[in-house]
């Protein structure tokens, strides 16, 4: 068998330092950090409250900008656009999921699906398409015309992943996606992450629960802002994990 | 692209249906004011131009002296020192129009069975184009009937109706005292003086025939009043110290001695009266304004509520694809919408005000189409300048501290 070319990443972090200015002086969050991520790849970042692992997803998502380092994302590198440019990567290239949903609530969930549509100037009748037709994908077509506290937590973070998908993005990132919601529910929005995956969408997902962590095929571990643990997830790890960790 | 953030932020408005409201109500209230103050001040200049028209433009009235007589002083008017011949010197006068010497008094007038008392004018025919006065019907009298003192009249309205009621005057022959005057023609209507009297209460006679046969003078060819029309109203300063130095001199009066006549400037009076409105108008208008200016603050107010009240949902929108750019033209239409819509309310409100004072109390107002363009674009560049600075604070979050936010 001849070997595969190996894809560019579709993430890769070199050197990357990130300060947070405070009256005390600057205070270093990240330190050093290193990350290659590749195209179809599930990654679960890991690690206490603290250890940098938000800091690090802000960074990822292009809401925050690096001190140092480069971070390029699809062979652009980050660090050095515009808002105006980070704000359409964000829009075109990731898709996001939140521990808290962050359903617009005055809007009605297709409106909802279809928002990031909006900022990339696509006509409505398409936006209204293919709005529906992701909240087919994800079970909740017959909803469409509700307003988000018409459903239940595990319901309104299936619509938030259908918004996630709409402007069809190489790259979703989910940061807690399962914290407000129970492990039934948990269960069901992971596989929906774990369809996604295997039909080839990169999916970086931060969590602090080791048992989410395994639907992950690769588990990176943050302490205080470095990474300390970068491995391809194995089932013993789940069994003997100590809790303390988490 | 433009149309969907409309849309957006009229729902958005929506949901906030009793806070939009009011805030739309101080927009209301601003727009309605202006438009009403304005239609009222406008009205007012509209009528102060219209009796100063009536009067006729360009106006100056020579009048002669006061006499002193054993310590008794008459006023102006009494000293027969102005003469007809004064008057024709004048219109010689380079700029000067038109010039007509002026006998007035008061007489009953006869026509079957009515009488009325009327103001009568005894003038010559330049007295028309002075007065910028036209005939509703008949003719002028001539010079012809100033040199031989006919009797012959041209009526003012008023003076008409209550004399010959429904008939038509022309032609017709009325009495002051035993002897009969034909009417030649019928004054056009001129409306109220500046002073509230009734110009078209009046009935003009040959200067002549009003001083040999009706009133009688001190000596022959003398006149209490000479009006005098300027040919433009730029060169009435100079025109006024020609005839002053021309009046001086015919009147042999030296240097240093008080002149035996007045030159008053009409127009000036009337100018004054223009002024004096456009000021009222223009106060009343900037008192409205005011109310503009706080509805504004109270949309600016509004609008920072509402960018704190939905800090996270900018931060949500940010973080899934909307520009700087896309927040701040979002949060702007907003303003915008409260404004224009507090506009177009405030518009019917002010105009349907106007219209109402106008059928209760008779004030003349004018609804001009200026006043409703400013009034609109005052109402749109409010909504953008007092909706600016929270639209760009809302578009400046930073949408990590945004979507934090609780």
């Amino acid at each position: 068998m001849t070997a595969l070319p190996i894809p560019a990443p579709v993430i890769e972090i070199l050197g990357l330092y990130k300060d947070y200015q405070t009256p005390a002086g600057p205070f270093p969050v990240l330190k050093e950090v290193n990350l290659a991520i590749h195209v179809g790849e599930f990654v679960a970042i890991m690690g206490p409250s603290g250890s940098g692992k938000s800091t690090f997803m802000n960074i990822l998502g292009c809401l925050d900008r690096p001190t140092s380092g480069a971070y390029v994302l699809e062979g652009q590198d980050v660090a050095r656009m515009n808002k105006d440019a980070t704000a359409r990567l964000r829009g075109q290239a990731l898709g996001f999921v939140f521990q808290g949903f962050n359903l617009l609530p005055r809007m009605s969930l297709e409106d909802n699906v279809a928002l990031p549509l909006v900022y990339c100037n696509t006509p409505k009748e398409e936006r209204r398409r293919r709005a529906r037709a992701l909240l087919a994908k994800v079970g909740l077509e017959q909803y469409a015309s509700s307003l988000p506290n018409r459903i239940s937590g595990g319901q309104q973070q299936r619509v938030a992943i259908a918004r996630a998908l709409v402007n069809t993005p190489r790259l979703i990132l989910a940061d807690e996606p399962t914290g407000n919601l129970d492990s039934h529910t948990s269960k069901e929005i992971m596989e929906l992450f774990s369809d996604l995956n295997r039909e080839g969408i990169t999916i970086v997902l931060v969590t602090h629960e080791p048992d989410i962590a395994l639907y992950a095929h690769r588990q990176v571990r943050f302490l205080d802002g470095r990474i300390v643990h970068d491995a391809p997830t194995r089932e013993s790890t789940h069994l003997t994990a100590p809790e303390s960790i988490c | 692209m433009l149309i969907g953030m409309f849309h957006e932020a009229w729902s958005a408005m929506g949901a906030n249906r009793m806070r939009s409201l009011l805030t739309m109500l101080g927009m209301v209230i601003g727009v309605g004011a202006v438009v009403l103050m304005m239609a009222i001040g406008q009205g007012a200049q509209y009528a102060v131009a219209e009796s100063i028209n009536s009067m006729g433009s360009n106006l100056f009235i020579v009048l002669s002296g006061g006499t002193n007589s054993g310590g008794v002083r008459s006023g102006t008017g009494s000293a027969p020192s102005l003469t007809t011949a004064d008057a024709d010197a004048i219109r010689e006068l380079s700029g000067v129009a038109a010039a007509s010497p002026s006998q007035n008094g008061s007489a009953q007038l006869v026509h079957g069975a009515l009488n009325w008392n009327t103001s009568v004018i005894g003038a010559v025919p330049d007295y028309l184009e002075v007065r910028s006065w036209s005939l509703a019907s008949g003719d002028p009298f001539t010079a012809s009937d100033l040199r031989s003192a006919t009797r012959v009249a041209l009526i003012g309205q008023t003076a008409a109706e209550n004399l010959f009621a429904d008939e038509d005057p022309v032609g017709k022959t009325l009495r002051i005292g035993q002897a009969p005057y034909q009417i030649l023609g019928v004054l056009a209507k001129k409306g109220q003086s500046l002073d509230g009297r009734d110009q078209d209460d009046v009935l003009i006679v040959p200067l002549t025939t009003a001083q040999r046969k009706l009133f009688g003078t001190p000596f022959q060819g003398s006149v209490r009043s000479i009006m005098v029309k300027a040919e433009r109203a730029e060169t009435m300063p100079q025109v006024e110290i020609a005839i002053n130095d021309l009046l001086r001199q015919r009147h042999r009066i030296r240097e240093g001695q008080d002149s035996d006549f007045s030159v008053r400037n009409l127009t000036a009076i009337a100018d004054s009266a223009a002024e004096t409105t456009r000021v009222m108008s223009l106060l009343l208008g900037a008192i409205a304004s005011v109310s503009l200016l706080v509805g504004g603050i109270g949309i600016m107010n509004i609008m920072l509520v509402s960018v704190t009240e939905r800090t996270r949902e900018i931060g949500i929108r940010m973080a899934i694809g909307a520009r700087e750019r896309d927040v701040l033209t979002q949060f702007l239409l907003e303003a915008i919408i409260i404004s224009v819509v507090g506009c177009l309310i405030g518009l019917a409100i002010g105009i349907g005000g106007a219209v109402l004072i106008n059928r209760l109390t008779d004030t003349p107002v004018v609804i001009s189409g200026s006043t409703v363009l400013v009034a609109f674009s005052v109402a749109a560049a409010t909504g953008i300048f007092f909706g600016f600075y929270p639209a760009r604070k809302a578009a400046r979050l930073d949408p990590i501290e945004a979507l934090r936010y609780q």
